[in-house]
């Protein structure tokens, strides 16, 4: 991928995902995170991982973020925009902000093995699907079992929160 | 200028950091879950990065790290379901989503 689009594609998701925080309307932030998704699966695409793209906007941009709207649009949320801002709270989240981006920078700088450009990979087609495939069910094949046992946890645990009543 | 690993590790830092800024500064525990998934998707990022930048003898990326990516992308989906669960029995019994209004365990 061109380091244009590789910008374009980072700056949209950086731009949109800032805008997750800056906004007051909680619709208008979760449909900015639709659109950082989407400029992250493309980073993901630009990676050589497709599977992965395809994985993003399938059940992040799809599903999480359906779930997500659906709930903003559940409960009664217009109370929030005309709270007041907390002003100790922005002061302590920019010096946060400031000290971590000052820490990112000092740490890149210093780490010559990620200095070198892509290495190229094999000619010819790659089956990702597969070889994510191959490696997930033989080498790590016991903790897919543990996610899937995780999942049906969730589930039931989500049916039981939202009983009227618990007993 | 070619693309370097560091170049996605500088933005996957910054996705991070924009996350972790929405966490801190947000009082709407919506907007919060929301940055926390700003966050997790950071870590996916430059774990693909590295993915990509450490092939291996047969010319393949190192797909180790994809399949961690697809665990935590299967985690944080299932823990979405929960979590909103979560809030709407909050907002049942409390009628708020604003954390400065939950309190009952601050000493």
């Amino acid at each position: 991928m061109s380091p244009i689009l590789f910008w374009v594609f980072a700056l949209m998701m950086l731009i949109f995902g800032a805008s997750v925080v800056i906004n007051r309307n909680p619709v208008a932030s979760a449909l900015s995170l639709v659109v950082s998704f989407l400029g992250l699966a493309a980073l993901f695409v630009s990676l050589d991982a497709f599977f992965i793209g395809v994985i993003q906007v399938l059940v992040y941009a799809g599903a999480v973020m359906v779930l997500f709207l659906f709930i903003i649009m559940l409960l009664d949320l217009k109370a929030e925009e005309r709270r007041k801002l907390n002003l100790a709270a922005i002061a302590g989240g920019g010096l946060v902000t400031v000290a971590f981006v000052a820490q990112l920078w000092l740490v890149l700088e210093r780490f010559p093995l990620g200095e070198k450009a892509f290495p190229p990979l094999r000619s010819g087609p790659i089956d990702d699907v597969r070889e994510v495939g191959t490696t997930l069910f033989s080498t790590h094949n016991l903790p897919f079992q543990v996610v899937a046992v995780l999942i049906l946890v969730a589930t039931i645990g989500v049916v039981i929160l939202s009983k009227r009543e618990l007993k | 200028m070619s693309l370097t690993l560091n170049h996605y590790l500088l933005v996957s830092g910054l996705l991070f950091t924009i996350g972790f800024a929405g966490v801190v500064l947000r009082r709407n525990i919506i907007t919060i879950f929301m940055c926390l998934e700003l966050m997790l998707n950071a870590a996916n990022l430059s774990l693909v990065a590295f993915s990509r930048f450490n092939v291996g003898e047969n010319g393949l990326p190192n797909y180790n790290a994809q399949v961690l990516v697809f665990f935590i992308i299967t985690v944080a989906a299932a823990e979405v379901a929960v979590g909103l669960a979560i809030i709407v029995a909050l907002y049942r019994a409390r009628q708020t989503t604003h954390v400065e209004d939950i309190n009952s365990l601050k000493f």
